[in-house]
């Protein structure tokens, strides 16, 4: 089959983009070198920004992200929980921005609501008690797992392929376009050449590389952002420091547990990032002067990603560079069929696909129009187990005693995860532990995969997916995975389970020999 | 169970109820010193059954010892600190001796090569390297050995243990394993805890239907590992009947917690200490402890049936680390939880942890604990002992690792026969009420 364009990056972007593709009848291949959202798209805080965030630094983007939350809201219901959100000044905050917020608010058309203090703190009872002011918006948050897997599901039964673990190492050029992309299969080692009319980018933190690769030339700055989660759910709705953007001041609920970052630290490159102790002890601290219990509750994992944003010329630190979207077009690099997506989002995610996928079908000679405007975003029902609190929520409503829980913390049954392998297998994957993980809620709980990484694991050599050594070596890469974001946070509570985990898996299956 | 007792005395006071708190309690009988032991359920449910004495030393390279001995004289010479260094070889060797005569005696006998260590087949197709065994996991060492050909069985109902996983993992050293799901006799659901499978193996009809189905595919197999639930309260009588209905060898396979193991060890444990007259208060609390002006301690006790006062002329700390609850982590440093005795530890919190959870050195957070003299007391800040009677033993001591040493229950046994040993009674009368 001829293809017409080779996606790079399987992230929510690239994956919005293979959706939107698809539907106005494109052949699309999404090449990814590690599986789906593996970079910022799945290491964000999950927040569908009202705008309110950016008012002050760019209203374009504020825009932005009303009109695209808005649509997420009504198209995509199922990958969001609409619960509001609040802007908190706690003393000594800077007077002058909280004073300007509801007229920027309001000249970005955002509906910000002044609150008594009172009553946000009826509505919130984990705020301080030294609040100064507060605001009403509607912020809301959004499953980014969910949201990338329900895209590429529509993509992949409207013809789209995926090739996960392929690795970009260079492209075939002919004149001004590019011929082929060379990839290498980074557990095998082989190589694949992949030829395609159009080619884009959308490789993330990645895309400096990938141009260079090109031969075109691009300047990223990669910011590093940190976020903490807690055991459990401080707050109803998302909660904002009302101040200039900052280190930790944005507190998100995510199903059963909260979300606070970020952290933003200049790296020199995009790879091997994880969170620190230092970064937690920051978050900690800075989220206490607004949530006092964050300085008590117990946190189980944080987790770390890369802010992929494109350089400017006046540095005003990382926090000023804009957080809206560009789409480069490298005909000025001397190449005719390639575009590099990056920068902008989650929340305006499905517009920067359709700006993409317009230049491209006007590229291809495509005349079809939008169709992720307007249409739902279709659910499947084997990629919905991302969704925080879904496994036990479904679990109370029908329990099914024959079908055993193998990850008591989430509640997923054994049925999850055939219904997940499955799905994986239909669209050509192969059910690895990482896989499998990666698609449910598996690992995200308290014990942070002492119990579940053994179970699942025997489940699967069960089933006959895997088996033996090649099983042991993946439960070893899932242990070290959790352990990236676990130890960060390992103190009260926590360092007790991590205890227990060190027992079993060192202790008793000696697996560090 | 001392309902309604609100004030008791003792001249032994051992905290915690783990191995080392146990085995205290044992040596402290064997003393004659009249002991209460109190402590919540403790880590010894999450104990897998083998008794380590040492096998890894030095982590750094990883080396494994088959002669447990000589890794302990050659870990005294490298690690001065070890709280090995301050166990002769000969205590420890009578520790193990008495506490195995003790388990014998309690119907839960343990086997052991007295020099060797062996290695064990354990869940996931692990080979798990210690030094004692029950005697229902040691046809597994010599079935290992052998490369006997032999039949591995789960049950639908027993997650996380997987004939197949084992079998496979297994293959490339123990060739031709086979394997058998069956359904547990008796089960109603599908999903069941260990404890619950080796309740129903108390029952004679549940093991005849057991044992008529791992029969039947039973093939050439010369013996058979099953998972370890093979009863709770009789083990010995169940492993028995049920070796004698197969008609050949049969192993237990330890599996991942939470298991019996730790039950059939507390439960020997509670059963052969109350009848050598330790007063036994578990699921009691200890929420603090006090000096005594006349140089005793009283503990302050909580139960479910109310609050208690211990009084004692010594105290032993076998409290465990933060999963015992003798160690607490904070962000900014750990802290031991009942006097706040000073803790050996690493100088801030980002150097608890390595990068990597499986770095063979281990993390240094687990060489963190309560420094000690030669009689195993706690030191203060000033390098002298805190108080002339209380003690410590077992893994809230500092300097070593015994996840990573493979050392765990070498450790809390050697230094629970050192800390009672270094008790000295003192002279005179208390006169508290409760003697």
């Amino acid at each position: 089959m001829h293809i017409q364009v080779v996606i790079i990056g399987a992230g929510v972007t690239g994956l919005g983009l293979a959706r939107d593709l698809a539907l106005r009848g494109v052949s699309c291949i999404v090449v990814e070198q590690g599986d789906f959202n593996s970079g910022a798209s799945g290491r964000n805080h999950g927040l569908l920004h009202s705008g309110s965030r950016y008012v002050s630094s760019d209203t374009e983007v504020a825009a932005e992200c009303l009109e695209e939350a808005d649509l997420l809201k009504k198209l995509a219901p199922q990958c969001v929980e609409e619960t509001g959100g609040l802007f908190v000044a706690v003393e000594g905050d800077d007077e002058t921005f909280i004073a300007d917020f509801p007229l920027l608010c309001d000249k970005a058309g955002i509906p910000a609501r002044a609150l008594d203090i009172k009553d946000a703190r009826e509505m919130e009872p984990c705020l301080s008690d030294r609040i100064i002011a507060a605001y009403e918006v509607p912020d809301a948050t959004v499953d980014p797992f969910k949201l990338a897997l329900q895209n590429f599901h529509q993509a992949h039964q409207n013809g789209t392929k995926l090739l996960r673990y392929h690795k970009v190492v260079g492209f075939k050029r002919n004149g001004g376009r590019l011929k082929s992309a060379h990839l290498v299969n980074t557990e095998t080692g082989g190589a694949v050449f992949v030829e395609a009319d159009q080619f884009v980018s959308a490789a993330g933190a990645w895309c400096g590389e990938i141009a260079r690769m090109a031969g075109a030339d691009m300047d990223m700055v990669y910011s590093k952002g940190s976020l903490a989660v807690t055991h459990s759910r401080l707050s109803e709705r998302v909660i904002n420091r009302l101040r200039k953007p900052a280190d930790g001041d944005i507190l998100v609920p995510g199903g059963t547990v909260s979300i606070f970052g970020t952290t933003s630290l200049r790296m020199d490159v995009p790879s091997d990032v994880r969170p620190t102790v230092r970064e937690v002890d920051h978050l900690v601290s800075e989220g206490a002067a607004m949530i006092p219990e964050m300085e008590t509750i117990r946190y189980i994992r944080a987790y770390a990603g890369i802010r992929p944003l494109i350089k400017s010329g006046d540095d005003g630190g990382d926090r000023s560079v804009s957080r809206g979207f560009i789409l480069v077009d490298h005909a000025d690099d001397g190449l005719d069929n390639f575009l590099t997506i990056s920068g902008g989002k989650l929340t305006t995610y499905r517009l920067m696909a359709e700006r993409t996928a317009d230049r491209v079908c006007e590229r291809l000679g495509v005349c079809r129009p939008c169709r992720t405007r307007e249409e739902p975003l279709p659910t499947d029902p084997a990629w919905e187990w991302t969704e925080p609190g879904l496994a036990p929520r479904e679990w109370i409503k029908h329990p099914d005693h024959e079908d055993p829980l193998l990850c008591e913390c989430e509640m997923i049954p054994a049925s999850v995860f055939d219904s997940v392998i499955g799905s994986i297998r239909a669209q050509g994957g192969s059910p690895s532990l990482k896989a499998v993980s990666l698609r449910t809620r598996m690992g995200k709980g308290a014990c942070q995969g002492s119990f579940c990484g053994a179970r699942v694991t025997g489940y699967l050599c069960d089933r006959g997916d895997i088996a033996g050594r090649d099983a042991h070596a993946e439960l070893k890469r899932f242990l070290q995975e959790r352990w990236k974001g676990e130890r960060p946070t390992l103190w009260g509570g926590q360092l007790v389970q991590s205890e227990l985990k060190e027992a079993i898996y060192c202790g008793l299956l000696g697996m560090e020999t | 169970m001392p309902t309604g007792v609100k004030e008791i005395g003792c001249e032994l006071a051992i905290i915690g109820a783990g191995i080392a708190g146990l085995s205290a309690a044992l040596f402290a009988a064997h003393r004659g010193i009249e002991t209460v032991l109190v402590g919540e359920t403790g880590e010894i449910l999450f104990a897998s059954g083998l008794m380590d004495l040492l096998a890894v030393h030095p982590l750094e390279e990883g080396k494994t010892w088959d002669d447990p001995w000589a890794a302990l004289t050659a870990l005294r010479r490298d690690i001065p600190e070890h709280p090995f260094a301050r166990t002769p070889t000969a205590d420890v060797a009578a520790a193990f001796d008495a506490l195995l005569a003790f388990l014998k005696n309690q119907g839960l006998p343990y086997r052991r090569r007295p020099d060797r260590n062996v290695e064990v087949p354990v869940a996931m197709g692990a080979v798990k390297r210690t030094y004692c065994t029950p005697e229902t996991v040691w046809n597994g060492v010599r079935a290992l050995e052998e490369k006997q050909p032999c039949l591995i069985v789960d049950f639908d109902q027993l997650r996380g243990f997987s004939a197949r996983q084992i079998a496979s993992t297994l293959e490339p050293r123990w060739p031709g394993l086979r394997t058998a799901r069956l359904p547990f006799p008796g089960g109603t659901f599908s999903q069941q805890y260990a404890e619950q499978l080796a309740m129903a193996l108390e029952a004679p009809r549940n093991r005849a239907s057991l044992a008529c189905d791992i029969r039947a595919c039973l093939g050439t197999a010369r013996s058979v590992g099953l998972p370890a639930v093979l009863g709770l309260y009789r083990t010995e009588m169940i492993f028995e009947d049920l070796q004698k209905r197969i008609g050949v060898p049969l192993f237990e396979i330890p599996i991942l917690p939470p298991s019996v193991a730790g039950l059939r060890l507390q439960d020997a444990f509670h059963r052969g200490l109350a009848a050598k007259g330790v007063r036994l208060l578990p699921h009691h609390r200890v929420r603090g402890i006090r000096y005594e002006h006349n140089g005793h301690f009283i503990l302050d006790i909580t139960a479910l049936d109310g609050e208690h006062t211990l009084n004692a002329d010594a105290v032993a700390l076998a409290s465990g680390r933060f999963l015992g609850g003798g160690l607490r982590g904070d962000r900014n440093g750990v802290r031991e939880t009942l006097l706040d005795l000073p803790v050996y530890q690493p100088k801030e919190r980002a150097a608890w942890h390595r990068q990597d959870f499986l770095d063979p050195r281990g993390h240094p957070v687990n060489a963190a604990g309560l420094i000690i003299d030669d009689q195993f007391r706690p030191l203060g800040h000033d390098g002298q002992p805190v108080h002339e009677r209380l003690f410590a033993a077992g893994s809230v001591l500092a300097h070593q690792n015994w996840m990573r040493s493979k050392c765990g229950v070498g450790l809390s046994v050697a230094t629970a026969y050192a800390a009672v040993n270094a008790y000295q009674p003192i002279d005179g009368t208390r006169g508290e009420p409760g003697r």
